[in-house]
């Protein structure tokens, strides 16, 4: 029996393989494969060693830079969506002009506002640097992080209020007609169901958050694009540098969405 | 306006003192110059943005009714375009894009010519955008109820006319909120373009920054401007919005 | 059809360079667009002013070349160079081995000292062990980078800016703790009003031709031995009839060519 279902396992996974290899797609392989191959051979990979030990350290720098602000961001835009669907004047006014100020502006104004700008007000005030925020403020990561976290939650602020507005009235009414309490309520019933309508638009915007990180690099934070630069600065190769980085940045997305289709996956089937 | 607070009273009296003079029109107030980094940003954004959409019909129309490997390389475009950072393709594009041109015009034996910065940066943004935008018609254009494609085919339309009669101004209401995204992400985009060294917006206001030393007074400027951009966009494309949606059944299906 | 194309663009080609050499020719000369007093200084019409680009305009004029000033961000301007988006890059890039095996230089058209700069309290010089633990700032690209990897290899950290200026304002906000730049920029900087208030000089650094280079020239591309020799002609032009020295007063109570 078990042997049967692995062989109608091994065929599905045959004849779905054999679908995608049309001939002009194996063409397609064939011609990309020779680009790949040429490129290896033809174009300047020597540097690579020396700056391996660097990019290692800035492609954890981005990835944790992704990891970090996308969650934080996540965790700050379920409030503020939240409170622009139900909440009093008072709370919703001030998110909803959070989300358009944000948003209405470009990350990296934001970014280097926050560094620069900032820190042009350090030298006024002395007592700054004797407190315990000074290590945290004397730093460019926290910068970064605190901008992404920002603009992530912003956007994200605005797909979840789309979310928790579209989740079914009568989901809602028959969790009060149960007798749950708000929390309770919001807890298992808005947020999972808000959270599953918005997944994919999620997926999506995660995606925009990665291609968002290369900004840190102007405020001196060391991640891949930065570690891309340095090789570009010290040795003045043009192409190799940032062809590699688009590969890397292509591998990490390709690895993002398949995260997110898994989790999709996960989200039981909807009745209606 | 004294609060009694130090640090609050020191911070507006310089805002006071300085931001008028900082920001004046005409030298040697900055403001002229923020100003012409914004038309030259709505120039390039509109640049991209239109050089996107037609990028993006011709897309989308390849992806829909094209051959396999059209549609293979079409998909293999709009990936990696959408994945990898626009940093890394204004980078590639700009440097690595007219190198190439320059390259193959000599080898062809023709002159080289000289890409004006503002063009090359229309050019990169607008492939990025195209890249989105196929998607977003794709999309819109499938969104188009069948009947009206068989009734044209019907009629004996050939396919241009076909384009300009049905499929083009019946799949804009569909379009229309997907390519406002993109107009909005374009206005924000030309900012990256600061890093490679174009004259707009973003790039003013740093050289303004730097010169003066007065980073607050100009990022804070620089993002009224932006979002001033922003909501007189939004304003436009809600008229926009309706206007595509004349004639239309009300109450969709 | 390609071939009375390619005798029609000859033909063009021959009619354009018998015009050009009645008039100046084109040359594309890359910058840097950041605030570099007193070398490049933006000015709120959006002119560029300062001692190099006097400097250039006076070499551009006796070597007759029509100069264009072309922004490039600094880390960019050597690939423009070589991707012959400009022709000549002059915006105080000083000449080192390294860069001589990708671009070739002009002859040097001014020299000066390297210094550190740190805050007002801190009292350290400007070597290895005065600098041992300190956040040091440099421009991304530049032979003051270079120079602080190998020799300030204790130093707790090395920030590289995309601007000089970016250095100076962290320096200002107390980011880092030091910062190396060429003498004359920071003295600049030192004479604002916000250097004057926040650091002063902490020295300068021990000579190292090899890293820092015998001074600045224009950079140029390797095969471009015509303009090197036009250029070359030019600077020593413009440095006997006194055009320099004319040049170098309105800015400086010192000759900044170096020995």
């Amino acid at each position: 029996m078990a042997g049967r279902v692995a062989a109608s396992g091994a065929i599905e996974v045959a004849a779905k393989t054999s679908l995608w290899l049309q001939p002009h797609r194996i063409g397609l392989v064939a011609v990309g494969l020779a680009l790949v191959v040429s490129a290896a051979l033809f174009m300047r990979w020597d540097w690579v060693p020396n700056y391996a030990g660097l990019a290692v350290q800035g492609l954890w720098r981005t990835i944790w830079i992704l990891a970090v602000t996308s969650v934080l961001g996540f965790l700050l835009a379920i409030p503020i969506g939240l409170v622009q669907v139900t909440g009093p004047a008072w709370l919703s006014w001030p998110a909803y002009w959070f989300c358009t100020v944000i948003r209405g502006t470009p990350l990296l104004l934001q970014l280097w506002f926050l560094y620069y700008g900032l820190g042009s007000l350090f030298p006024q005030y002395p007592w700054i640097r004797d407190s315990f925020l000074w290590p945290y403020l004397r730093q460019a990561w926290p910068y970064a992080v605190v901008s992404l976290t920002i603009s992530y939650a912003a956007y994200e602020g605005e797909v979840m209020r789309g979310a928790f507005a579209g989740v079914a009235r009568g989901q809602l009414e028959a969790a009060r007609a149960y007798g749950m309490s708000r929390w309770k309520l919001f807890r298992r019933i808005w947020l999972p169901q808000a959270t599953y309508r918005a997944l994919p638009t999620l997926a999506g915007e995660t995606v925009q958050q990665l291609k968002s990180t290369p900004l840190v690099a102007t405020i001196t934070v060391v991640d891949i694009y930065a570690v891309a630069s340095r090789v570009r600065q010290e040795t003045f190769i043009v192409y190799e540098p940032l062809l590699l980085l688009a590969v890397i940045y292509l591998c990490i997305t390709g690895i993002l969405v398949f995260a997110f289709r898994k989790l999709e996956a996960r989200i039981p089937a909807r009745l209606g | 306006m004294h609060s009694g607070n130090e640090p609050i009273d020191a911070i507006i009296l310089q805002l006071q003192a300085n931001i008028f003079d900082l920001l004046a029109l005409s030298p040697p107030g900055w403001g002229g110059n923020l100003m012409r980094g914004l038309f030259h940003s709505i120039l390039i954004a509109v640049g991209a943005f239109g050089i996107g959409i037609l990028l993006g019909i011709g897309g989308a129309f390849g992806k829909l009714y094209g051959g396999p490997v059209l549609r293979d390389l079409l998909e293999l475009y709009t990936t990696v375009m959408r994945a990898v950072p626009e940093l890394v393709l204004i980078l590639l594009l700009y440097f690595a894009g007219t190198d190439l041109i320059n390259r193959v015009l000599e080898l062809l034996g023709y002159q080289r010519i000289d890409i004006n910065g503002l063009v090359a940066g229309i050019c990169v943004l607008g492939i990025v955008q195209g890249a989105y935008s196929t998607e977003v018609i794709r999309g819109a254009i499938q969104s188009i109820p069948q009947g009206q494609i068989e009734a044209a085919r019907a009629y004996g339309m050939s396919a241009s006319l076909m384009l300009r009669r049905i499929t083009l101004p019946a799949m804009l209401p569909f379009a229309i909120p997907g390519l406002a995204n993109l107009w909005l992400i374009a206005t924000k985009d030309t900012a990256l373009l600061a890093i490679v060294g174009f004259n707009e917006l973003t790039q003013e206001t740093r050289t303004a920054a730097s010169t003066t030393k007065a980073y607050f007074t100009f990022f804070l400027a620089a993002g009224v401007l932006y979002l001033t951009l922003t909501l007189v966009s939004n304003v436009i494309i809600a008229r926009i919005e309706r206007w595509s949606r004349r004639g239309q059944p009300v109450g969709g299906h | 059809m390609l071939k009375t194309l390619k005798i029609a663009a000859a033909a063009l080609l021959i009619a354009a360079s018998g015009a050009a050499m009645a008039k100046a020719e084109p040359l594309k000369v890359g910058f840097s667009p950041e605030a570099y007093p007193p070398f490049y200084v933006a000015d709120a019409a959006g002119n560029w002013t300062g001692w190099e680009v006097d400097i250039v305009n006076a070499i551009c004029a006796e070597a007759k070349f029509e100069c264009e000033l072309v922004p490039i961000p600094w880390d960019g301007l050597i690939p423009a160079l070589t991707t012959k988006k400009i022709d000549a890059i002059m915006n105080s890039m000083s000449i080192t081995d390294e860069r001589k095996k990708t671009i070739d230089f002009s002859g040097k058209y001014y020299n000066t000292p390297t210094a550190v700069i740190g805050p007002k309290g801190q009292t350290f010089d400007a070597t290895p062990e005065g600098l041992k633990g300190k956040i040091i700032g440099v421009q991304v690209s530049t032979v003051h980078a270079n120079y602080a990897k190998k020799h300030f290899t204790e130093a707790a950290e090395i920030k590289e800016y995309q601007t000089q200026d970016e250095a100076n304002q962290d320096l200002a906000a107390g980011r880092i703790d030091a910062t190396q730049a060429d003498s004359i920029a920071l003295d600049a900087y030192l004479q604002s009003d916000q250097g004057k208030e926040c650091c002063d000089l902490k020295g300068y650094v021990a000579e190292d031709v090899e890293v820092l280079g015998p001074g600045v020239g224009a950079g140029l591309r390797k095969e471009d031995t015509a303009i090197k020799e036009r250029i070359d002609a030019a600077i020593k032009a413009i440095r006997d009839n006194g055009k320099y020295d004319e040049i170098t007063k309105k800015y400086f109570t010192f000759d900044i060519y170096g020995g």
